[in-house]
């Protein structure tokens, strides 16, 4: 079991490689087919992902998120997931250039962490748990390409405004469009993200009887969800929407990462993986 | 002599159901490049109605299949002919006939193509290639126009039918690889192009066109025509702006009240004669908190400008003068030179494989041949067995056809395959000599002899 397990991410990573250097060549030869080859890899790198997580929840028996092996893992799913989601509405055909790197970077980072399963643990399998890592995982992967929005909305801004047209500028949409897909990430995950806290204060709540424990990863969440907060309240009453929208985006998918990465690994939390 | 041996098909009324081996595909053509307006609107004066010629053009005797299309620009005649000189000599009288002068007067302004140039020829106009403005997208749609009508007048045949289809699909290659197409190559049309990067697409936009010109009045016009919603016309003089807001069925305001229309407008086109700017960067970034920050889109063709340059310093302001928009053309024109290169590869790669098509078709009477040589003997042993027996039971009789008929196409198969293998060697002419030969196709036995009839279905069904 446990190889098949490493099979398939191994099987994963090559797919999504193959899917990423696709994309990246679509932005050299603006081919219709490079670019379905390349989709299909990703699908296929998808594919095999849910299989491979499929397994390993079999084996242990509960969501794969305590360690930071399993956590990148399901991230780099996720984002594979909202991605392909997403490409069913705006059918955007240069994001998978801006996303698949951030799977496959994912991706590998999760193989290098050394594996090291916890046994399984009676405080792993509850409905506010999962719901929590759920919600949050599906939260952050969308905001994730919000992320990707954003770095695309300031690349072809910066053409428009300064004038220079490089090789970029016909692949990528238009600024109106980078927007709304802005937008749209982001009144997803807003709501995402506000079921996953407050799950996660419910479960914290019944296991350690104290719904807020001045975790560094609990107050790195709630300042990420103020970041996001911030901008639908300005996207929605003040009208904020380009340049700014787009530097909040990413400036909040950095507070992710923050949080995600940094606090897991440097803090002291209980939250923290187990890294091996 | 080769040649005559292998006009081994029928001609026949109709071209598009027979073929034969040594057709030349043929264009004899003028165009922008090679007659002076002059000649051209002789031309295009006349060739309104294409279908009345084509039938003209299809009675002259050496031309089997032909194909005609003729724009402002250009007047090619495509055709199909077993003898090139005459084939030629014909088309070229039926021009001049339409010319009202000699052919030899007519003749320093054509150009001829044959075969492989021909296809090239045919492929690179298709694809806008040899356009006055390389990469404009009308001459597609106008030579599947001239196609439909050969269709008609069923002057097109299996050899045309497939070209042309040929040259629809490498335009579409070349249009989706290449960006021949995708780059504005004068001013309004990269007023427009920029647009559509900023807001996608036009519907539902207010464009303020603030002063009148023959530049801004193109501007909005292609505007218009990419859906935009309405026409704000503003204007010193008021009967202008009143005429120019009829002309586009939108309405007018006067100059003073430019900077109020700012928050209900999306494009501003300003090509006033001020001598100061009419719009400061203040003035705009007031507007926009009404605006919500909708983006604006000022394009500024007056010289003075208009529009405080500043102004494109201001989120979600863009602000382009004439200059910007040179440029891009310049860019542009660059551009599309390079890209036609990549064209022409890709022209250059589908006609030969247009040709190696053509190839094959060298091939099927051999085939043809062949089978029906076998399918006779068989036919003839049969007979003759059956003669010398009882009358057999009606399973047994039909055992016998089909044991018969399997052996034959056993030992057949080898040697066609290696026919239609040969169709793309260099040598193919010497091996389908040596297979005529060494099958003995052409005896002078009467079934094997003389004209055969070939259908390219049978070519299918090998």
């Amino acid at each position: 079991m446990n190889e098949s397990v490493l099979l398939f991410s191994v099987l994963t990573i090559l797919l999504y490689g193959v899917g990423t250097v696709g994309c990246l060549i679509y932005i050299i030869r603006p081919d219709g087919a490079i670019h379905r080859v390349a989709s299909l890899f990703l699908l296929g790198g998808f594919v095999s992902h849910t299989l491979g997580l499929f397994l390993l929840i079999l084996r242990i028996q509960y969501a794969p998120v305590t360690t930071l092996q399993q956590t990148l893992s399901l991230f780099a799913w996720a984002i594979v997931g909202s991605y392909l989601a997403f490409q069913l509405k705006f059918n955007i055909r240069i994001l998978g250039t801006f996303v698949s790197p951030l799977a496959v970077v994912f991706m590998l980072l999760s193989t290098t962490i050394p594996v090291h399963l916890l046994p399984t643990s009676r405080l792993f399998r509850s409905f506010w748990l999962n719901l929590h890592v759920g919600t949050m995982f599906l939260g952050n992967a969308v905001f994730g390409l919000a992320f990707c929005a954003g770095v695309m909305y300031l690349l072809q801004e910066r053409q428009l405004k300064h004038k220079s047209f490089g090789l970029l500028y016909h692949r990528l949409p238009s600024l109106e469009t980078l927007d709304s897909l802005n937008r749209t990430c982001v009144m997803v995950g807003f709501p995402l993200i506000t079921i996953g806290l407050i799950s996660g204060f419910v479960y914290a709540g019944a296991v350690w009887r104290s719904y807020w424990n001045w975790d560094p990863k609990e107050i790195l969440s709630v300042s990420t969800w103020l970041i996001y907060a911030v901008l639908l309240h300005e996207r929605l009453a003040v009208g904020w929407r380009g340049r700014r929208a787009a530097i909040m985006a990413i400036v909040g998918f950095g507070a992710i990462l923050v949080t995600f990465l940094g606090a897991s690994m440097v803090l002291e939390s209980h939250h923290r993986f187990k890294a091996g | 002599m080769r040649e005559n041996r292998y006009l081994l098909l029928r001609r026949r009324a109709a071209p598009g159901l027979r073929v034969e081996r040594m057709d030349r595909i043929v264009i004899v053509g003028l165009n922008h490049k090679t007659a002076p307006i002059d000649i051209r609107e002789k031309f295009a004066a006349v060739c309104g109605d294409g279908t009345s010629q084509l039938q003209d053009l299809a009675q002259f005797q050496p031309i089997k299949e032909v194909f005609q299309v003729s724009t402002c620009n250009r007047m090619e005649v495509l055709f199909t002919t077993p003898n090139l000189d005459q084939g030629i000599g014909a088309v070229v009288g039926f021009l001049a006939g339409i010319y009202g002068q000699t052919g030899a007067a007519l003749k320093p302004y054509l150009y001829t193509y044959i075969d492989q140039d021909a296809v090239k020829h045919l492929f690179r106009v298709a694809c806008s290639l040899d356009s006055m403005v390389v990469g404009e997208p009308q001459i597609l749609g106008q030579i599947k126009q001239a196609y439909r009508q050969a269709v008609e007048a069923r002057a097109s045949g299996v050899i045309l039918n497939r070209l042309l289809h040929k040259a629809f699909s490498v335009a579409k290659l070349v249009r989706t690889e290449t960006r021949i197409g995708r780059s504005a190559v004068s001013i309004s049309y990269a007023a427009v192009e920029l647009a559509k990067k900023i807001f996608n697409n036009l519907t539902g936009k207010t464009v303020l066109l603030i002063g009148a010109g023959e530049m801004a009045e193109l501007a909005a016009e292609h505007l218009l025509n990419n859906s935009v919603e309405r026409i704000v016309v503003a204007n010193r003089t008021l009967e202008r702006a009143v005429a120019l807001a009829k002309r586009f069925r939108g309405t007018s305001v006067p100059l003073e009240e430019v900077v109020e229309e700012l928050s209900r407008s999306d494009i501003i086109i300003s090509s006033t004669g001020s001598p100061t700017p009419i719009l400061t960067a203040d003035e705009v970034k007031r507007r926009m908190r009404s605006r919500r920050n909708r983006p604006l889109f000022f394009i500024d063709i007056a010289v003075p400008r208009d529009i405080d340059p500043e102004v494109n310093r201001i989120q979600n302001v863009y602000l382009y003068n004439i200059d910007d928009l040179q440029g891009i053309v310049d860019l542009n024109r660059t551009d599309r030179l390079r890209e036609a290169g990549r064209a022409e590869h890709i022209i250059a790669a589908q006609a030969l494989k247009f040709e190696s098509w053509l190839r094959t078709l060298e091939v099927v009477p051999t085939i043809v041949a062949l089978r029906e040589k076998a399918e006779q003997i068989r036919q003839g042993e049969l007979k003759k067995t059956f003669g010398h027996l009882e009358p057999l039971p009606e399973d047994l009789a039909a055992s016998l056809h089909l044991l018969t008929q399997s052996i034959v196409n056993k030992v057949l198969h080898d040697p066609i395959l290696f026919l239609k293998r040969t169709s793309t060697k260099a040598r193919k002419e010497f091996y389908l000599d040596t297979a005529r030969q060494m099958f003995n196709l052409d005896s002078d036995e009467p079934e094997a002899q003389g004209e055969e009839d070939v259908s390219l279905d049978s070519r299918e069904a090998t």
